[in-house]
């Protein structure tokens, strides 16, 4: 049982980070239709963002101020990449077809993964440590603070884009825009604006997905983008993609099961249950858990 | 008859080819074996572009999972070949060596050529109801899924890689295989059928409505795309003679798809200028390999921005300089004044 709970416990912590990423994926899609396959590889630049200022900040005691500062900045600079994004590459292909708008989708990818091999070289880093390290166990379950800090965060990220999707005038202009573009447009809301806002956000999340990582999982690469931006998009699918409350259900589920398995069968196989999960619930839910069904009309 | 003579005419061709190149033909002539390993593996990428090109180009649904069905090609037909290579040799004892080595490939690859078809079925029947992004995300999934499988059978060397494979494959053989499937591919898109697929690529519901069985015809092209995979990977595996899982990443997969976007999707030759083109790139900027991935990523944003149809697009390349055929042959001339 308390292996269960111990499980359960990392399980929530990395699929919080899963349910980050999960959330810009589902946006963009939201407003796109477009699967961003960069968004794994924003992830990555944000934790070697993280990385390289808490690089500056080093010498100076670990503390949650200096945690903070690192993280905000670091949501900043990947907002900004995203725009950039999303401007340079997507925009001039947004009328085109749904193929062409993909394959420069892994265009973008590809190109972040490998620009990101010659900035940072290829070989992995190791992220120094931001707060304080403490460890509580409560009823033989080990919780360090940095899966408290990666999980207190996480959910205060998704509480504050749920408000501002709710409640504020943008927030509402981009629920417009994900259900129908076009209706939007004429209704007299910018939607080239909307969709910026819609990857500065998501790319935002993602950069503070790549320093919690950095805090808990100290090892950070240039390709560690691919496999969490993929099990993330399979966290947006799997709990309805472009809903919003659905990602981060979707990204607690996958990360729960992933250190299941790894925990409880074998490592080896660790890369292939998000896959298999996919497959699952395209054949069996295709709209996802909490997703509604939508037929395609000529 | 004429069929028969282009075929003889072909290996003939590529065995002189073979052996001027090898210096088996006449001594003293070769090429460099850096130069002929390239061509060897330019013709199996050729291979590989063609054959995903049939899916991903004529079909229009986007396979990001190309790298595992070639795994299963390679793994199977070296599973072939090294475990039951010389009780097939011993049966086949009557036959001069190099017809055993033949024979034995043939062998291997039709092995690894169906279980990389059946493979392709069983991927392809539930993924191929659905549509677009989806699709990619399920077949690079698959793909995956087959890589780490095949990781963890120990027979085949797991993690250690499948070395001790016997070198059956060379230039005739490959440069044989990519001929034949391009004579696939080619037969297929223009035969009735391959009306449906691209009635399908163009829309995929007014092909449903006009009574195409849609799903039957996308796997139909998913399995015979799938099984020149194994073909391809299969000769991979024996012309190296070691093949390891890691070159089966997905990162294979997006390779072949880069091949055929900047050739042109829905084009045979543009598959093939694709892989030429890819591999010569690769090999000539190899003093510049970091920035070589760069280059090519950013290659594949201008062409998607530019000319979304790859250099090609979907015509073939001999059709560039033919004469546009005239419809207006019922107009009577214009009167001169």
């Amino acid at each position: 049982m308390t292996t269960f709970l111990q499980q359960l416990m990392n399980g929530l912590s990395l699929g919080s980070i899963y349910a980050l990423i999960a959330l810009g994926y589902t946006m963009v899609y939201g407003v796109l239709r477009l699967i961003n396959f960069a968004h794994g590889d924003v992830y990555m630049v944000g934790a070697y963002v993280g990385y390289y200022l808490s690089r500056m900040m080093q010498g100076k005691e670990p503390s949650l101020a200096a945690a903070f500062l690192v993280m905000v900045a670091s949501m900043v600079a990947c907002a900004i990449l995203g725009i950039i994004i999303e401007r340079l590459a997507y925009r001039p292909v947004r009328r085109a077809s749904r193929l062409t708008l993909l394959i420069t989708a892994i265009g973008v990818s590809l190109f972040l993964e490998n620009a990101g091999q010659l900035v940072f070289g290829p070989d992995p880093k190791f992220f120094p440590s931001l707060a304080p390290h403490a460890e509580y166990v409560v009823a033989g379950v080990r919780i360090t603070s940095e899966q408290l800090t990666v999980i207190g965060v996480s959910f205060l990220l998704m509480i504050l884009l749920r408000l501002f999707i709710q409640k504020t005038r943008t927030g509402k202009a981009m629920r417009a825009v994900s259900f129908n573009l076009d209706a939007a447009k004429l209704m007299g809301i910018s939607t080239d604006w909307i969709i910026g806002v819609t990857f500065a956000l998501g790319s935002a999340l993602a950069a503070a997905a790549g320093v919690l990582i950095g805090m808990q999982i100290p090892k950070i690469d240039p390709l560690m983008g691919i496999m969490y931006g993929l099990k993330a998009f399979v966290a947006a699918v799997l709990g309805g993609i472009g809903n919003v409350p659905g990602a981060v259900l979707g990204g607690l589920l996958i990360g729960t099961s992933e250190v299941m398995v790894v925990g409880y069968l074998s490592s080896t196989y660790r890369d292939a249950i998000a896959f298999g999960i996919l497959i699952l619930v395209l054949l069996l839910r295709p709209q996802g858990i909490l997703g509604r069904v939508t037929k395609e009309k000529v | 008859m004429k069929h028969a003579a282009m075929a003889i005419a072909l290996v003939a061709v590529l065995f002189v080819l073979n052996g001027l190149f090898s210096g088996t033909l006449v001594a003293g002539v070769s090429i460099s074996p850096y130069i002929l390993q390239v061509m060897c593996l330019a013709g199996i990428n050729i291979i590989l572009a063609v054959s995903l090109n049939l899916i991903n180009g004529f079909t229009g649904q986007f396979s990001i999972g190309h790298a595992g069905f070639m795994a299963i090609g390679a793994y199977s037909s070296a599973f072939v070949t090294v475990t039951f290579g010389d009780r097939i040799r011993a049966g086949l004892s009557f036959l001069p060596a190099f017809a055993q080595d033949g024979a034995l490939l043939l062998i291997g690859l039709a092995v690894g050529a169906l279980l990389a078809a059946i493979a392709g079925f069983l991927v392809g029947v539930p993924s191929l109801r659905l549509r677009g992004d989806y699709l990619a995300i399920v077949t690079l999934g698959f793909g995956e899924i087959i890589r780490v499988w095949i990781l963890n059978i120990d027979a085949v060397g797991g993690a250690r890689g499948y070395s001790g494979i016997p070198k059956l494959a060379n230039f005739f053989w490959i440069y044989l295989f990519a001929a034949f499937s391009i004579l696939v591919v080619y037969r297929v898109v223009h035969s009735s059928f391959g009306r449906t697929l691209i009635a399908i690529r163009e829309d995929e519901i007014a092909a449903e409505a006009m009574g195409v069985d849609t799903t039957r015809s996308k796997v139909i092209s998913f399995v015979v795309s799938s099984s020149l995979a194994g073909v391809g990977g299969g000769l991979f595996g024996h012309y190296l003679m070691y093949v390891h899982t890691n070159s089966f990443t997905f990162i294979k997969s997006i390779e072949i798809i880069i091949m055929i976007v900047i050739g042109g999707l829905g084009s045979i030759t543009g598959s093939v200028l694709g892989a030429v083109l890819y591999i010569t790139l690769t090999e000539g900027l190899r003093q510049f390999s970091e920035y070589r991935m760069v280059c090519f990523s950013l290659l594949l944003i201008i062409i998607m921005i530019v000319r979304p149809q790859g250099i090609l697009g979907h015509r073939e390349f001999l059709s560039y300089f033919r004469r546009p055929r005239r419809l207006d042959a019922a107009t009577p001339p214009a009167i001169e004044t």
